[in-house]
């Protein structure tokens, strides 16, 4: 095979959403009614298309593109895991764009985008394919967060989000400048062979830089401050996408340069792992007790969240990555489930975002109120579901890796967290009903019934498929 | 049947019956009354097929039997079962008071029953896999996993405080579970190993082993549940349905004192000698204080909630009393107190049913108008004391001659928690049932039903039983405690000989 079949081969994910993304663009703006949800099918084909060619078999590892992207498994896995969260955005989408009169062939076409930077992002194996992917990422992102552009907090959202990002990217550009200024290279394994003899004080600061812009991506505290507005303001079917898509990525993406570019670095950046962990699962449990928009909530759950998968990166060897992979995915399990109920809350034609509103659900729509009841309790860590062997997966690792406190404090922090997830289920169970929802359309369905069956089945069918597939993944890191 | 044994059986079968329940409609009167039929048939063929597996159970073998194993989790974890003669009553137990459960919900019960039913049944499933589970990491899926059906069932179907509770209860009990669970990690990262027969046979460093010891206790303590930390149980006693109540004391108490045997004694020998008096100075203010504070309460559920902290006081003492006696005293306390307690919410459950109201004031001069309840309560209050030919007397006296065996002293002030027991007991029985009958709304009320002479007789059946013929219980778990005490002293004993060397 000759070089450039090579690496095109390897980026067959990468050059399918790109074609796809063009094409369908070209499509909307030429051809097809401007809301037509013909092309938000075609997104989902595309990306359907996408996530099957991670499947060629192609060799366990090769980097390519002039050293600035690799293709292993690692970030295969986390591809794989993107797309299902892009796809579900899309499929879930339907009905609330519709509905809000937003349903522009513009969104899938910046879905798809977004989903391409992902894609790149997690197999960035340099600073500047970093720098693109994340990018191409996030233009992508702060675009659709203010798409419904008549709605104030929509745009307050979209605008934030674009300050507070830029502000980041910001960071991590200077981080990436001084990283490239002082190790002469800005591959990551060239990082790594240059640090081998001890790091000067410039790269510890090109260190902190480049995980401070990221931290923000994945909303660690104290880099967190968007995420509840904009989690709020955004679109719900948007909120979902920067649930799940976007956090993988960006979590995929910070495993992937700690482990590559600075094993030699491990004390060092260690302490801000371990920092970011602990800031987020405390302030994701508490600060999510008093919240009444359910929103508003899973953002702070999922800025707790984040601190327990980085949990698994503070020790930062095999079997804490490949923890951190489990956590992902099961977290998009979750987070998927739960947006598609929030999705599905509905009164009179109107969407209705506070906890309040599902008051009684149980007695009103008892499907419903089962999902939302297993993503909480999952979500809070309680066996046989899926939210547990999450946990054990992470904090086995940081125990074996001698991390107590750090540990001792998760544990802690998820028994606080408990209280408000178990407050949605009261609600539900326990309250007297509300008015009952408007009648929920398959697609969304359909999602809440996947996520829910692999939620509570997970010991037995998913769990043992998605420990051994991480597990064989992370060893291509190391 | 596909390479899964009796107790996998065990633990499928009520999830059977759940599944059952769900496709059905549940909202006719005709429905419902199906429910109700399918969910009594369920656990009384679990009952059955529990009774199968105790007659492939062989006594005089201390190692674990029906073992069977199957990779799970990508080889990480092992799916593992099986039961030893310390496991074995228990899940005997269980599945025994699991139709009682059912059949006093038969008429109280009246809404939302399909629920009720599904949550009662996952819930059996996932206290017998508590106690047949061989795999450490699949014990703590089902002794968490309870926390689920069980805080739906104080939440949907409790009383007034039901929320208050059952936060109080999930949280509680998550928080000491959850430090266990950092313990199951640290073992684990030492060993290579989640399986429990290994895990006995290791020998864990004795820094270690005081860390590990303190987890564990942090979580059978409130489970136990041992004071200071047992006051959720009396808010979740006085809120929880009936058959929530029977539950609650008969089974889920006993995973505390289940955890100690399985875990804390045999694995952390050293630190449990070394913590010993620890459990029984907590034991015996259990017994002393809870006693004292039974004797003034107001509500009769609640009443019986903190004798039964000073009967697991008494559990605990024995336990860590870590002689034959002791030990014996204390498996035979549990499956004692889990028929008598639960018997005893029962009797409760029968007036509250006609009269909605748990006040003890609010009743008296009952065995004017309900002579055979009179005689059922006697009963059960009797066994409660620890009268001589009740179960109840067995247990305490093993327990209390364990204790006087390790330390006098403990025993001596554990003995007073009986002459409490005898005028806490007596004198709620004499509040509720002697006495003139002069409240207007008692005399009318009816004396037991079929249904529910039907639900009391055997369990008053198995408490004299038990109170005669000890040895039915007794023998069963002696082979399986005696291997424990071996080990625990032979552990001690290379510990004393280090420490000798070291002089």
């Amino acid at each position: 095979m000759t070089s450039l079949a090579f690496d095109l081969a390897h980026s067959l994910p990468e050059i399918v959403l790109a074609l796809g993304a063009l094409t369908l663009l070209m499509l909307g703006a030429f051809w097809a009614d401007k809301r037509d949800w013909i092309i938000t099918e075609c997104a989902v084909i595309v990306m359907g298309l996408a996530f099957l060619s991670i499947f060629y078999p192609l060799g366990d590892r090769a980097v390519i593109w002039d050293q600035a992207f690799v293709d292993d498994s690692f970030g295969r896995f986390m591809k794989a895991l993107v797309l299902i969260g892009s796809i579900t955005t899309l499929v879930v989408s339907r009905e609330y764009m519709a509905r809000k009169q937003i349903d522009f062939f513009e969104f899938p076409v910046l879905v798809l985008l977004a989903t391409l930077g992902m894609c790149m992002l997690v197999s960035a194996q340099s600073l500047i394919a970093l720098y693109l992917g994340l990018e191409l990422m996030s233009l992508a992102l702060y675009v659709i967060a203010a798409f419904n552009r008549d709605d104030v907090r929509a745009s307050e959202a979209g605008l934030k989000y674009f300050v507070l990002g830029a502000l980041s990217s910001g960071m991590l550009l200077y981080g990436a400048s001084l990283l490239y200024g002082f190790a002469g290279t800005v591959s990551f394994t060239g990082i790594a062979a240059a640090l081998q003899g001890g790091a000067s004080i410039g790269v510890i600061f090109g260190l902190v830089f480049v995980l401070a812009g990221l931290a923000f991506k994945m909303s660690i505290a104290p880099f967190h401050m968007w995420t509840p507005d904009v989690y709020e303001g955004s679109p719900t079917p948007v909120t979902a996408f920067f649930a799940t898509a976007a956090k993988v990525a960006a979590v995929a993406i910070t495993v992937r340069i700690v482990i590559t570019a600075f094993p030699g670095l491990k004390p060092q950046w260690q302490q801000i792992v371990v920092f970011g962990a602990i800031l987020s699962m405390a302030l994701g449990s508490f600060a999510a007790i008093g919240q009444t928009n359910i929103k508003r909530l899973m953002a702070y759950s999922s800025i707790g969240h984040m601190g327990f998968a980085l949990v698994g990166l503070a020790t930062g060897d095999e079997q804490g990555v490949a923890g951190v992979m489990i956590y992902m995915a099961i977290y998009l399990l979750m987070s998927l489930g739960a947006f598609a109920a929030i999705l599905s809350m509905r009164v009179g034609d109107r969407y209705v975002e506070n906890i309040g509103d599902l008051a009684g659900l149980a007695r009103t729509n008892g499907f419903m109120a089962f999902v939302i009841a297993t993503m909480m309790f999952s979500l809070a860590g309680i066996p046989p579901l899926a939210g547990f062997f999450a946990k054990w997966y992470v904090f086995v690792a940081a125990i074996k890796g001698g991390l107590y406190g750090l540990a001792v404090v998760g544990m802690l922090a998820s028994t606080v967290a408990a209280f408000y997830y178990l407050r949605v289920v009261k609600i539900m169970y326990f309250d007297e009903p509300a008015r009952p929802f408007d009648r929920v359309n398959w697609e969304v369905k359909a999602v809440m019934a996947v996520a829910g069956l692999a939620i509570v089945l997970f010991a037995a069918f998913p769990g043992p498929f998605v420990a051994a597939s991480a597990q064989a993944a992370a060893k291509s890191l190391f | 049947m596909f390479g899964f044994g009796i107790l996998t059986g065990l633990i499928v079968l009520p999830l059977v019956g759940a599944a059952f329940i769900l496709v059905q409609s549940g909202k006719y009167e005709a429905s419902v009354q199906n429910i109700r039929w399918a969910a009594l048939f369920t656990t009384l063929a679990t009952f059955l097929l529990s009774l199968y597996a105790w007659s492939q159970f062989d006594p005089a073998n201390p190692g674990f039997q029906l073992v069977e194993e199957k990779t799970w989790m990508g080889g990480g974890l092992i799916y593992k079962l099986g039961v030893d003669g310390i496991s074995m009553p228990f899940v005997l137990l269980t599945t025994f008071l699991m139709p009682f459960c059912i059949a006093a919900s038969w008429r109280s019960i009246e809404h939302r029953v399909k629920e009720y039913m599904v949550a009662f049944l996952v819930l059996e499933t996932l206290m017998i896999g508590v106690f047949a589970a061989l795999d450490m990491i699949l014990f703590y899926v089902f002794f968490e996993g309870g926390l689920i059906p069980m805080f739906l069932i104080i939440g949907v179907w409790g009383g007034k405080r039901r929320i208050y509770a059952c936060f109080k209860f999930f949280l509680y009990t998550l928080l000491g579970s959850l430090l266990m669970l950092l313990a199951m990690m640290a073992m684990w990262s030492v060993t290579g190993t989640t399986d429990i027969t290994k895990l006995l046979a290791t020998a864990f460093p004795s820094s270690m082993q005081k860390w590990l010891w303190l987890a564990f206790f942090a979580s059978f303590a409130v489970k136990m549940p041992m004071w200071p930390v047992h006051t959720w149980l009396p808010d979740a006693h006085v809120e929880a349905p009936t058959a929530g109540s029977v539950i609650l004391a008969g089974i889920l108490l006993k995973m505390g004192g289940y955890g100690f045997l399985r875990f804390s004694l045999p694995m952390f020998p050293e630190a449990s000698h070394y913590f010993a008096p620890l459990v029984w100075t907590l034991s015996v203010i259990a017994i002393v204080y809870t006693s004292l504070v039974a004797m003034v309460q107001e509500d009769m559920k609640k009443l019986i909630a903190y004798s039964s902290v000073a009967h697991m006081g008494f559990v605990t003492m024995g336990l860590f009393a870590m002689n034959a006696q002791g030990v014996q005293g204390a498996v035979f306390q549990m499956v004692s107190h889990g028929l008598v307690s639960g018997a005893l919410f029962l009797c409760v459950g029968v007036v509250y049913d006609r009269l909605h109201t748990r006040e003890i004031s609010a009743y008296g001069g009952l065995v004017r108008t309900m002579p055979k309840y009179a005689v059922a309560f006697m009963i059960f209050t009797m066994a409660n004391v620890g009268l001589p030919g009740t179960s109840g007397f067995v247990g305490e006296f093993l327990t209390l001659l364990g204790a006087f065996g390790a330390n006098s002293w403990v025993a001596l002030f554990a003995t007073s928690g009986v002459i409490l027991s005898a005028a806490y007991a007596l004198y709620l029985y004499r509040r509720v049932v002697f006495g003139a009958l002069e409240k207007p709304a008692l005399a009318g009320m009816k004396d037991l039903s079929g249904r529910e002479v039907a639900l009391l007789a055997p369990l008053a059946a198995l408490t004299i039983w038990y109170g005669v013929q000890p040895g039915a219980i007794l023998s069963a778990c002696a082979a399986s405690v005696d291997l424990l005490i071996k080990n625990y002293e032979a552990a001690l004993a290379v510990t004393k000989t280090a420490a000798l060397a070291l002089h």
